[in-house]
């Protein structure tokens, strides 16, 4: 079960035509698929596309209604591969995850999907992680785009045009027999708005009617001598279809202005911040309307030169607003103006940066400079923007930027990955700092402050295998990191039989806890749950004795910080041959209290006697040195006055949102810390009895500790 | 372009609410949109969780327009720098953070933040005091903010048993900026369904934060003037030794009392005389300077290191009457409702040694057949239930070895750290009482328990270790105060490692004569 429920949303796929749907962008494509007739979707989870994988995965019920297949792919690889049914039979498809890691790792699939083409509609939604809140290596999709020739879709970000785009891809992907990637930005994705529903569609051709009619085509197989036929279909048919296609049902749109001596060319996806860089000059409004002229590129592959050209014929100047390098459309505009003989100046990362995110600030400031350079008049007698710039160099301001720190994310309350860093920590304080390759997923968190292990990360589920070099006789092992997720993504193949195969000498530790826990908690073959529509709670310590691996180590509760070091340590040092592996397996802590807290809450209102752990420190035992907390990083572990006039730092505190995972006390113990912590456990519902003894002792207790309290020499 | 008819508004109203993952900005975000949709407005929300939702800075950004039949708005998904009409932070330091990032600016922007800190793991992690200076954040506010309201939202939510958002929201209906009436916002609360009495309650003590002007802090406790307990005979002496602090300059008194209230507790009147004597010592060479510094230094730090957190004072402290109820206090226990206290305790071989008589414990050291067995005995942890008898008793027992503290080996170690320590700086004290006072605060580095400890007495000796390579420098004191800066900014000493190559590397410089700054 995913971490959020999409109960009530997914009550909005069932709309019909002309009510209206309000929510979120990315849900909105899930509507728009159903409306579109897709038969299948597939998808690997991850922000900021993982809410479409994880309300299709609550609406099993409406997909079966519809007939339409809905599977939560192994990886991006299995997903793109998935739409080899669209390959011969008219049915259309939709694969999606966030790009470009997940398409990195779909290519193989892409490419021959892309060569062979296509029958029926083949739909990639892309989740364009770029610029901030991105957890990825900033790259673009576009080149995917252009190298495997698949379109490359890239709507306003409006819900109306989102779902327009999704109705117009399959078609645009029928008409040139190519896949079509539609890509939406991290904020699009997210987005809040409304669009007006249509009914939703049962798949014209049903998956089981291709099952027991199957049809082959080897010309669309990738093997010569049809591949070289591809690659020409490619070229000669399937581009120029597309491009008719894209002008007959005007996919781009132009906005018309009075100032028809200068022009901006965008990307769809930069159309709300470039309105909004316009308007702060005057130059636009909140409406729509607009001063320059716009040509809006919804399509940004292919391109359609001659609109192009059109657009730009008799204006002396125009600007392309291209987010992320290179600029692969702004030479290609200097390309199709000049074989055009359009002598048009061409702006764009002259003005505009490189690399990086096309913030409104960012696009205000590259408006200003082409203004500047083109339409000087234009300029003068605009609005100055509104801006900080006054306000930044006030001298408190200055002050603060020294005052605030960062806070990048980190492990959760209670999360039962940090004991295993806090059982590493202390093992490297024996054995010396080791080499660790860490790999994607909350466990990476480990390389910001307080752990700071973890030397480089490769990809997913490639954490062992990125520390293959590493297996040579020396000193010290290597160490390499994987979490479930990766694991069954692809790390149980490339990291561990790779490992035992090659006969590596380094430990690989796999961290589980039960879910696909960074993409927002989706089940995995390894998920402890029950899980109607999948097969779960399949271990991973089987998974890897199974592929060879002999030295295979389990505890099945990370917070057992003791324990854990000792099996790190002995992973390190044993003499034994051949990768040591440690599977470390408790609950993601996000997903165990939002399942727990309200039965616990339920049980305690119907009387039933429950205990609630919760930590704390004795504030006078604690001498404020803080090594707890650099061996622990819990948000709810901090600090907080001493109250005491002799004790200068502040003093360790754990407040309200303590889960009572148990580390603290695990810590305190592995590392011989101080005897400031205690666990409370407060008891709900006691019985009778329960009650009586604890009543007794709290009674003797209390007059032994007011006995001494009287003896005491005090100064009051 | 066409003009825009004059009842069209021209612009939208901008919001940003910078919180922490997990905060439930999220939620502050939906009940905005949800306000503005419920008043016939139309809302465009957006945001970037993705990992940033695991505890990171993260933000969610609205911009709400009245709309126009037939006409669809251009809403912005990004803030831009000087068009934000409202920041909510959700924590003070994300308040900061929104000023730098330039979104409050003070032609337009109302700053909402709720005054509590949830501090980042770098302030909390240093071996000191790494905490940021609120004091730096409530300043940019004044000057970037059009109107600053602050209120600890937290602390108000948490006590109508609910969370901030719903104090916050609170506090955005009574700012006014938004053009709905109170009724519309709860009415939003009501809708959403889940915990509504308490995220009402929340709402309202957000609401009336505005007007009530902040509760200033509480009076200083009366000082301590009053010997209590022990016989006769001690609390004699104990006002005999309260009757001493006359002796000292009048601003080093409270602190002396405050170390005098320490020490006493610790051990008994006689220990109070002696602290009063150390002091004494040092304080003799105070000139003054700096509100007599040395003197309230010595005064705070001798307590401190008088009053060392040995097995007896761990095993007193965790057994007071007072501390059974400040534990149920913090975790809002019910008056009768059993709760388990369990203590984690990991004595090494050291702590036991040092709980012996100082003769035995020497011996046990000496011995490897008696070590090993201790070391054995001690290898693992102990869970003590200091609410049951069984695991109080041993604990009330060992708190009461406390008048044999002196013999103990533990004492003795502390009396020589204690006696060379105070030296070092008396000898100082009278050619430069600044290095004097640097050198009795260099104490703050000995802390903790265990290999903690071991760790932050190592720093110190390094740091009291340079004092006598220093003096003499005009800027010795400086040097000192630099290198236990140095030791407290991290755990393994790697910047003092770097304080003390620099200051190898000016040794071979001529040190600098005259006054320093």
């Amino acid at each position: 079960m995913a971490e959020r429920s999409f109960a009530r949303e997914v009550q909005d796929l069932r709309l019909g035509a002309g009510q209206e749907f309000r929510g979120e962008g990315i849900l909105a494509v899930t509507k728009a698929l159903l409306q579109s007739g897709v038969g299948y979707v597939a998808g690997y989870q991850g922000a900021p596309i993982s809410h479409l994988m994880d309300v299709l995965s609550d609406a099993q019920e409406i997909l079966g209604d519809l007939g339409v297949h809905f599977e939560t792919s192994a990886s991006e690889a299995a997903a793109a591969s998935t739409l080899a049914a669209s390959v011969v039979y008219p049915i259309r498809g939709a694969v999606t995850w966030k790009s470009t890691a997940g398409t990195n790792v779909a290519c193989d699939a892409l490419s021959n999907l892309a060569s062979g083409g296509v029958t029926g509609g083949a739909l990639i939604v892309i989740g364009e992680d770029y610029g901030e809140g991105s957890s990825i290596m900033q790259e673009r999709t576009h080149a995917f785009a252009m190298k495997s020739q698949i379109w490359l879709l890239d709507p306003r970000p409006n819900l109306p045009s989102i779902v327009r785009a999704v109705e117009d891809a399959f078609e645009l992907s029928e008409a040139s027999h190519t896949p079509v990637m539609l890509e939406l930005r991290i904020r699009a994705c997210h987005v809040h708005g409304s669009f007006v529903c249509k009914d939703n569609r049962r798949p014209p051709f049903p998956l089981s009617q291709a099952l027991e009619n199957p049809r082959r085509d080897v010309s669309r197989i990738v093997l010569p001598p049809s591949s070289y036929v591809h690659e020409q279909e490619k070229v000669k048919e399937r581009w120029p279809a597309a491009v008719e296609f894209i002008r007959a049902r005007g996919m781009n749109e132009t906005f018309a202005g009075d100032v028809e001596e200068i022009g901006i060319i965008l990307q769809g996806g930069m159309y709300n911040g470039v309105m909004r860089a316009l308007s702060l000059f005057g130059l636009a409004d909140v409406w729509g309307a607009t001063r320059i002229p716009l040509h809006v590129l919804n399509v940004t592959y292919p391109l359609v030169d001659a609109d192009l050209a059109a657009f730009c014929r008799d204006k002396r100047a125009v600007l392309m607003v291209e987010e992320g390098q290179p600029d692969f459309l702004e030479q290609a505009l200097h390309a199709i103006l000049r074989k055009a003989g359009v002598n048009t100046t061409v702006c764009g990362k002259d003005v505009l940066p490189m690399g990086g995110e096309y913030t409104a600030q960012v696009l205000v400031e590259g408006i200003r400079r082409f203004l500047e350079a083109q339409a000087p008049a234009l300029l003068h007698a605009a609005r100055t923007p509104p801006g900080a710039a006054a306000v930044m160099r006030e001298p408190a301001v200055q002050a603060l930027m020294k005052a605030v720190p960062p806070r990048p994310p980190s492990f959760c309350t209670g999360c039962p990955e940090r004991p295993i860093f806090s059982a590493l920590s202390l093992v490297q304080r024996e054995l010396g700092e080791h080499h660790v390759a860490g790999d994607i997923g909350c466990h990476l968190f480990s390389i910001n402050p307080p752990f700071d292990i973890g030397a480089t990360t490769m990809g997913y589920g490639l954490g062992a295998s990125s520390a293959a070099a590493f297996q040579v006789k020396a000193k010290k092992r290597a160490l390499a990191v994987m979490g479930d997720g990766g694991f069954w993504h692809n790390g149980l193949a490339t990291g561990i039989a790779n490992a035992v195969f090659n006969k590596h000498d380094g430990a690989v530790l796999i961290v589980d806890n039960h879910y696909s826990a960074a993409t927002g908690g989706q089940d995995i073959p390894s998920s402890r749950a029950r899980n109607p529509s999948r097969s779960t709670q399949h271990p991973i310590e089987n998974a890897v004795r199974g592929v060879g691996a002999t030295w295979v180590r389990h505890i099945d509760r990370t917070y057992s910080v003791g324990r854990l070091r000792d099996m790190l340590r002995d992973a390190l040092t044993t003499k034994a041959e051949g990768p040591k592996i440690i599977v470390a397996s408790s609950e993601c802590m996000l997903n165990r209290q939002r399942r727990e807290r309200p039965a616990f809450a339920a049980a305690v209102k119907r009387g039933e006697r429950r205990v609630k752990p919760r930590f704390g420190v004795d504030e006078d035992v604690c001498t404020g040195d803080h090594a707890c907390i650099r061996l622990s990083g819990c948000p709810s572990l901090s600090v907080k006055d001493s109250g005491d006039p002799l004790k200068e730092d502040p003093v360790a505190a754990i407040d309200n949102s303590c889960v009572g995972c148990g580390n603290c006390g695990e810590v305190a113990d592995a590392a011989v810390l101080c005897p400031s912590f205690w666990r409370a456990d407060i008891v709900h519902n006691p019985g009778r009895w329960e009650r009586m003894v604890a009543r007794l002792h709290g009674r003797l207790i209390a007059a032994l500790a007011r006995r001494r309290d009287a003896k005491r020499l005090a100064l009051v | 372009m066409d003009a825009t008819p004059p009842e069209l508004p021209d612009r939208s109203l901008n919001i940003a609410i910078l919180a922490m993952g997990g905060q439930g900005g999220g939620v502050l975000a939906d009940w905005i949109v949800d306000l503005a949709e419920r008043e016939g407005w139309q809302a465009q929300s957006t945001s970037v969780p993705g990992v940033a939702q695991r505890t990171g800075a993260t933000i969610y950004y609205v911009e709400i327009i009245r709309p126009h039949p037939g006409r669809s708005p251009v809403l912005s998904l990004l803030p831009v720098p000087g068009d934000v009409d409202v920041v909510i932070a959700a924590e003070f330091f994300e308040a900061g953070r929104a000023i730098q990032r330039g979104l409050v600016t003070p032609d337009r922007t109302t700053l909402i933040a709720s005054t509590h800190r949830a501090y980042a793991v770098l302030e909390k992690a240093k071996p000191g005091d790494g905490r940021g200076d609120s004091g730096a954040v409530a300043a940019a506010a004044r000057v970037a903010a059009r109107r600053f309201i602050a209120a600890d939202m937290q602390a108000l939510a948490e006590r109508a048993g609910s969370v901030i958002s719903a104090s916050l929201f609170g506090a955005l209906a009574a700012a006014e900026v938004l053009p709905f009436p109170r009724a519309a916002f709860e009415a939003t609360v009501r809708a959403a369904g889940v915990g509504v009495e308490a995220s009402l309650r929340a709402f309202a003590a957000g609401f009336e934060s505005i007007a009530t002007p902040p509760t200033p802090p509480p009076a200083a406790a009366a000082l301590a003037a009053q010997a209590r307990g022990g016989s006769e005979a001690e609390r004699a002496a104990l006002a005999r030794a309260l009757a001493r602090l006359d002796e000292f300059p009048a601003p080093a008194q409270p602190m002396l009392r405050h170390g005098l209230q320490r020490v006493a507790d610790y051990q008994d009147a006689a220990y109070a005389h002696e602290y009063l004597d150390r002091v004494a010592h040092l304080a003799a060479h105070d000139d003054g300077a700096d509100g007599f510094a040395l003197s309230i230094e010595a005064a705070r730090h001798v307590a401190v290191a008088m009053a060392y957190d040995d097995v007896i004072r761990v095993a007193d402290l965790k057994t007071r009457g007072a501390r059974f109820t400040r534990v149920r206090a913090e975790i809002a226990a019910q008056p009768d409702q059993p709760v388990g206290i369990t203590e984690f305790f990991h004595p090494r071989l050291e702590e036991v040694c040092a709980s012996l008589p100082a003769g035995l414990g020497r011996a046990v050291q000496r011995s490897a057949l008696l070590s090993g067995l201790i070391g054995r005995l001690f290898a693992r942890g102990r869970h003590v239930r200091t609410d049951r008898l069984t695991g109080f008793l041993p604990l009330y027992l060992i708190a009461g070895l406390k008048r044999r503290r002196r013999t103990l080996l533990r004492h003795a170690g502390e009396q020589a750290h204690l006696d060379a320590w105070l030296a070092l700086a008396a000898r100082h004290a009278a050619a430069d009482p600044r290095l004097a006072t640097e050198i009795v605060k260099c104490r703050r580095l000995v802390k903790g328990y265990g290999d903690t400890h071991a760790r932050g007495s190592s720093k110190f000796d390094r740091v009291t270790g340079a004092v006598d390579r220093l003096a003499g420098r005009a800027d010795a004191a400086d040097w000192v105060r630099r290198l236990r800066e140095a030791a407290l900014a991290d755990e393994d000493g790697r910047t003092l490692d770097g304080a003390l190559a620099t200051l190898a590397t000016l040794e071979s410089v001529p040190a600098p004569t005259g006054e320093t700054v």
